[in-house]
């Protein structure tokens, strides 16, 4: 029975996991065939992030069940910060992979930090008002790195929120952030295969936690916090615990993106909360907790405005009709039961919309 | 020596005295009945036991420990596991990790070895698997033990918040209403369950009831509460037999 069971978990996991790989394989084919456009081989990295974002905000949304509409904002404390350390130890640290992983880890500390920083506070609060307020969160460290200039010289580091000029700094000064400008010459350290890595490394990460004792605890809260407590779930602790590491994975997809680029900035475009909307409507399309729904989501949304290109002005009214259309194909109880026969009939395991 | 001792518990929301001055001693392994008419403050008490709400005043030891002013987490850790009136389990998990959520604190591995699945993560998920399937067993469970919670009948979801509360491995377990909704059938069978919890786990068992024939099938002790206050205390039959809890509750 327990076999069974783990067989099972174990078994959608790998089918996820197959998923990534293969569609990477069938890609890099499609490259050196010569069968990808520039046009879309420029979105490869863009995606690779976007799905990293849907599975880190699915963590909160799905495992913790708490709404957040802020995860923009951590992508781009995670962005920013390592975008920041990159361009600091270009010339110190030579070798682009280990100055890249270095980066990793000091954008997803960062973000983590902001997760727990704002979480304290906000994690209190519960539905709406949560994601009013991460929502503003997010807006705010936006906007506050919009405003931050950062130089160093052979003093050290200058800092201001008003211009280049208040740096004071000697000659020999470098700016970093160069406020609205953002970060520019940021080496472009990332590329297609270092995303799927990172994928990979966020459904690990992701999917391990929820089939674990730590999981376990986050659903139970999500489930019936009364109920939780009760049995003596320690209910800040892994409700913080969840949105910190969620945070974390939404720096590492920051450093991704931030590293795809030469000039970083933090435009609305980028990091304003209609991205954080959008990675929701990933998460909520996919199905909510469905973690194998968020990167099919991810990857069929960025693609579509852009596969509609020559449609012009039918462009978004297809989008929306595809976007009603996955909706009721991943939560209609009678597309689900309808999805269940034809994986019967594929001799595989039952998928149920609770599988991850 | 009594396991549990509460005196003079007291607690008021707004002008409404809800507990008023109420006073409980249960020995080990008693089976212990706490019964009274609606809105006579029974899961008041449940709730000022277990931490929900702070008592306005007196005090609560359990096992010769201060709880009161305690949270529910640490009133939990010292050996007080509950279940609801209005079933809560954690409804999206399946039968099984219900149970294995009340272990959480007995069997622990640290987030990253979960991550990584470590070989401490393998072996503790064995025992608590093994663990859990032994308590589903003793409520028939086990055979349910990969169904979502959900999606068990009413009885059984009944049994299966008894299991996960003695998953925490509590000296004392408070019931509150486990019969509601049940049929004669499986309010028998429930009476058999929480004897034979009593006497496998040598469980002290606090239960909120208004079946009279679970309590006086099972109870040794009662204690009545009308307005708060307690009407009467004592051995089962003689309580049941008392004009004044007949007048209060029972009816002639």
């Amino acid at each position: 029975m327990r076999d069974k069971k783990l067989n099972k978990t174990f078994k959608n996991n790998l089918i996820t996991y197959l998923i990534v790989i293969i569609s990477y394989a069938l890609v890099q084919a499609m490259i050196l065939s010569g069968n990808l456009s520039s046009l879309m081989q420029g979105l490869l990295v863009p995606i690779c992030t976007y799905v990293i974002m849907a599975l880190a905000l699915n963590l909160v949304v799905g495992v913790l069940g708490e709404l957040s509409l802020g995860h923009a904002g951590f992508m781009c404390v995670g962005a920013f910060s390592s975008a920041f350390f990159s361009k600091l130890t270009l010339e110190a640290i030579p070798n682009a992979g280990l100055r890249f992983f270095l980066a990793l880890l000091i954008g997803a500390v960062c973000a983590a930090i902001f997760g727990i920083i704002i979480g304290i506070p906000v994690l209190r609060l519960k539905g709406d008002y949560l994601a009013i307020v991460t929502l503003a969160f997010g807006e705010i460290i936006k906007n506050f790195i919009n405003v931050m200039y950062v130089g160093k010289d052979s003093n050290g580091f200058h800092f201001s929120i008003k211009d280049v000029a208040s740096l004071n700094m000697e000659d020999d000064g470098l700016v970093i952030i160069n406020g609205a400008q953002g970060i520019t010459g940021t080496p472009t350290d990332s590329n297609f295969t270092i995303g799927v890595l990172l994928i990979l490394f966020t459904l690990f990460v992701v999917l391990n936690l929820t089939n674990s004792r730590t999981g376990r605890a986050i659903m139970s809260i999500r489930d019936n916090r009364i109920a939780a407590e009760s049995v003596g779930i320690n209910i800040t602790k892994y409700k913080l615990m969840a949105f910190a590491i969620s945070a974390g994975l939404a720096g590492i997809g920051g450093v991704l993106y931030a590293h795809n680029l030469s000039t970083l900035t933090a435009l609305p475009k980028n990091f304003g909360y209609n991205m954080s909307i959008m990675f929701l409507v990933f998460v909520v399309l996919g199905g909510i907790g469905n973690m194998r729904g968020s990167i099919i989501a991810a990857v069929v949304l960025t693609l579509l405005p852009e596969l509609l290109r020559g449609l012009s002005d039918y462009r978004m009214l297809i989008y929306a009709v595809v976007l009603i259309a996955m909706m009721i194909f991943t939560s209609a109880p009678s597309m689900i039961e309808y999805r269940e026969k034809i994986m019967a009939k594929f001799g595989k395991n039952k998928v149920s919309k609770e599988a991850e | 020596m009594a396991i549990l001792e509460v005196n003079n518990l007291s607690i008021s929301f707004g002008g409404l005295m809800a507990v008023n001055d109420f006073g409980l001693n249960i020995e080990e392994g008693q089976l212990y009945g706490l019964i009274g008419p609606n809105g006579a403050g029974k899961t008041t008490v449940f709730n000022l036991l277990t931490g929900v709400y702070k008592p306005d005043q007196g005090r609560v030891i359990l096992d010769g420990k201060e709880l009161t002013g305690k949270n529910t987490i640490e009133i939990n850790q010292e050996g007080i596991a509950r279940t609801f009136q209005n079933i809560r389990l954690f409804s999206q998990l399946s039968v099984l990790d219900n149970v294995k959520v009340g272990l959480h604190n007995d069997y622990t591995y640290s987030t990253i070895e979960g991550i990584l699945r470590l070989p401490r993560y393998k072996k503790t998920e064995k025992l608590m698997t093994e663990r859990a399937m032994e308590l589903l067993e003793v409520f028939g469970l086990a055979d349910e033990a990969e169904y979502l919670a959900s999606n068990l009948p009413y009885g059984k979801q009944r049994k299966l918040e008894m299991a996960r509360a003695l998953a925490t491995n509590p000296k004392l377990l408070l019931l509150d209403e486990p019969a509601a909704g049940m049929n004669p059938n499986e309010t028998a069978e429930l009476m058999e369950n929480i004897k034979f919890v009593r006497d496998k786990f040598k469980m002290t068992i606090l239960l909120i009831e208004h079946d009279m024939k679970l309590v006086a099938g099972i109870c040794e002790k009662l204690t009545v509460l009308n307005f708060g206050k307690v009407l009467a205390e004592g051995e089962t039959s003689a309580v049941l037999h008392d004009p004044k809890v007949i007048t209060a509750y029972l009816g002639e």
